[in-house]
């Protein structure tokens, strides 16, 4: 088991480090720094001494090895919008963005456990085809539009109708001015963009769950559990889902590795400045700085997820880690 | 499974190649059940491949209703020039933002604009940049695809980790940067998507062709002399027809959806051009307001389309693979 996460671990290494210099490369093509100082006053100059200080004038592979260095010892670079530390900024957006993850996978997990377990158990059943139509509804929402819709009829709606003083659900931040912790603002501003969330990975991981537990269900091992006269219930529980979680769980990782930068819309409706916030007002801006940190940090969430994938598959299945 | 705002997760995610083939009963998520009925299909005798094909595919009734969904959203957006109530710019100051009426089915907008006429404009941007990106990558993602698989060794291994490469960078916002630099006409849309979506169609299609290739009718091929031309083009295409027009319909589907979220970020088709996504950008304002009803028919047209792409994919999977309905 050690080698097997030795071998994974070694390999991811090249992997971002090759991944971490084309996007430094393409971030760096992609925004001059000094275009702003083009038009400045002092116009050339200004653009030749920011080139110099910057480097820019060396090759791309040096100015790498340059920003990586740094980038180890965790100095990341000034923003060029706000002139705060990138550390601190990306630090600070983590925070608000772990929060949406940590409500959203555990919710969504809960419910897409249940109703996948639920569908293959009662396939074909008045339920099952209910799900199986909400998910492909859910599949076929666009995100964005599900979150304006919820703020229409879960917030601003019922405030209306019912001639409220507040919105019963809340569509601006984590907190309301002047609240901390966790309690009933925290929530009431939680409950939309978890919804928002929750509804696009519901869908995919419910109709996965019930592929897997269908698949595991019809397995002989569960034939022998039924023929030896072990009780349903424990059957379904015991031998049944214990096994059919195992694919889930392997994607429910790559999903959460995918969210550290995949937030950008949910944030961007709910006004809530975590990392998809981040990215969006420093590419507006054309920060470079923020956004070649950005995208590197997203990438290493990507790969750590995807390196945990790995070896819980490989710590359950020894198949894949002795191949 | 797009939750995350990454191409519409329609398509399978794995970064290590693995699941992509094997998960004909996990990954390969079918979501309407079959109806039965093969049995009898296997005793009929002297049936053509297409035949067999067409008759399940006949039996999926959400994949019918869904062709005719198409059928009309595709007459209807590229026949706007004779449907439309309205030209799509005739503005109508005066009228103003009024909910919809007998003479303004959906509305107007602010300008006075039939949303209608609109969203039938807009949708011909929408489905034509859909349909493009699906066709383009599904084709470069075939070809790269088929020739790792085929030739193996450090071919494959390249492309392979290509792929890996492109599974963890963070897919909406490389394609939010790529159009800020390169523009946001049409042509330069369809390029960057298809430049991200090509990996997954490759992924699936290498999968196949490596199990394929180890298969006897191949080796029988190659021991009666045929050329590695004549066994990709007549021995293995064949066999990977189903899987690719599958992935090539989600891929729409998923390109739809990616295009819209980047227009309503406003990295997408730009004004004066109307897509569905950039419409719902301007009505993003008129949450709580008399005009949410801006709000609510472009979101249905993406919904509409999505799900019937979607159905369609399911049908045609069912169609190509019997198996994978009964699961």
């Amino acid at each position: 088991m050690l080698t097997y996460i030795a071998r994974r671990v070694l390999y991811s290494i090249p992997v971002i480090l090759l991944a971490s210099f084309l996007l430094f490369a393409f971030v760096r093509v992609t925004f001059d720094p000094t275009a702003k100082l083009r038009n400045s006053r002092e116009g050339a100059a200004a653009v030749a001494r920011e080139t110099k200080r910057l480097g820019l004038d060396r090759p791309l592979v040096e100015q790498y090895g340059d920003w990586l260095g740094k980038f180890v010892q965790g100095d990341w670079g000034e923003s060029e919008r706000t002139h705060d530390s990138t550390s601190a900024m990306i630090t600070r957006a983590l925070g608000y963005t772990v929060q949406l993850i940590f409500w959203g996978i555990l919710i969504s997990a809960f419910v897409a456990i249940f109703v996948g377990v639920y569908s293959a158990v009662r396939q074909y059943s008045a339920l099952d085809y209910t799900f199986t139509g909400l998910s492909f509804i859910g599949l076929a929402l666009p995100p964005f539009w599900f979150g304006l819709i919820a703020i229409e009829f879960l917030a601003v709606g019922p405030k209306q109708w019912f001639h409220l003083s507040e919105p019963p659900l809340f569509f601006v931040g984590l907190h309301g001015t002047g609240e901390t912790g966790i309690n009933v603002d925290y929530f009431r501003h939680l409950a939309l963009p978890v919804l928002t969330l929750t509804v696009q990975i519901v869908a995919g991981w419910s109709r996965f769950q019930r592929a897997s537990m269908l698949d595991v269900m019809s397995a002989d091992y569960i034939r022998t559990a039924r023929a030896k006269g072990v009780p349903r219930k424990r059957v379904i529980i015991r031998h049944g889902l214990r096994n059919a979680l195992i694919p889930l769980i392997t994607v429910m990782a790559l999903d959460i590795g995918a969210l550290f930068g995949g937030l950008i819309i949910t944030e961007k409706i709910f006004s809530i400045p975590g990392m998809g916030r981040l990215f969006f007002d420093s590419l507006v801006a054309g920060d470079a700085t923020v956004l070649v940190a950005w995208t590197i940090v997203v990438a290493l969430f990507i790969l750590l997820f995807n390196l945990l994938a790995d070896i819980f598959y490989g710590f359950l299945d020894p198949r894949i880690r002795l191949s | 499974m797009s939750p995350r705002g990454g191409p519409a997760g329609i398509v399978p995610n794995d970064p290590r190649g693995r699941v992509v083939v094997e998960s004909s009963s996990v990954g390969n998520v079918s979501l309407l059940p079959g109806s039965g009925g093969e049995v009898a299909d296997a005793i009929a005798v002297h049936r053509s491949q297409w035949e067999l094909f067409r008759r399940r595919f006949m039996r999926h009734k959400a994949a019918l209703v869904s062709i005719g969904v198409l059928v009309f959203l595709f007459v209807v957006c590229f026949g706007a020039s004779v449907f439309a109530p309205y030209p799509p710019d005739a503005q109508d100051l005066l009228l103003g933002p009024v909910g919809p009426s007998a003479a303004h089915w959906f509305g107007t907008d602010e300008l006075g604009r039939d949303e209608l006429s609109r969203i039938m404009y807009a949708g011909q941007i929408s489905l034509k940049i859909g349909i493009a990106v699906a066709l383009l990558s599904t084709f470069v993602g075939t070809v790269l695809g088929a020739i790792a698989g085929f030739i193996g060794n450090a071919t494959d291994q390249a492309l392979m980790r290509l792929t890996d490469l492109f599974l963890i960078v963070p897919g909406i916002a490389i394609l939010a940067i790529a159009l800020k630099k390169f523009g946001h006409d049409d042509v330069t849309i369809i390029l960057v998507l298809a430049a991200l979506f090509w990996t997954y169609v490759a992924r699936v299609v290498r999968g196949q062709i490596l199990s394929l290739k180890e298969k006897e009718f191949v080796e029988a091929a190659r021991a009666s002399g045929a050329s590695n031309t004549r066994i990709i083009v007549k021995h293995l295409f064949p066999n990977i027809v189903g899987p690719v027009v599958v992935n090539a319909t989600l891929a729409v589907a998923a390109a739809i959806i990616t295009e819209s979220t980047l227009s309503f970020l406003g990295f997408g088709v730009q004004p004066p051009a109307t897509s569905w996504g950039n419409m719902l950008s301007d009505a993003e304002g008129y949450v709580g307001t008399d005009r949410a009803y801006l709000l609510y028919f472009p979101g249905l047209a993406i919904l509409l389309t999505v799900l019937a792409v979607n159905f369609l994919g399911d049908g045609l999977r069912d169609a190509f693979d019997p198996q994978s309905g009964h699961s």
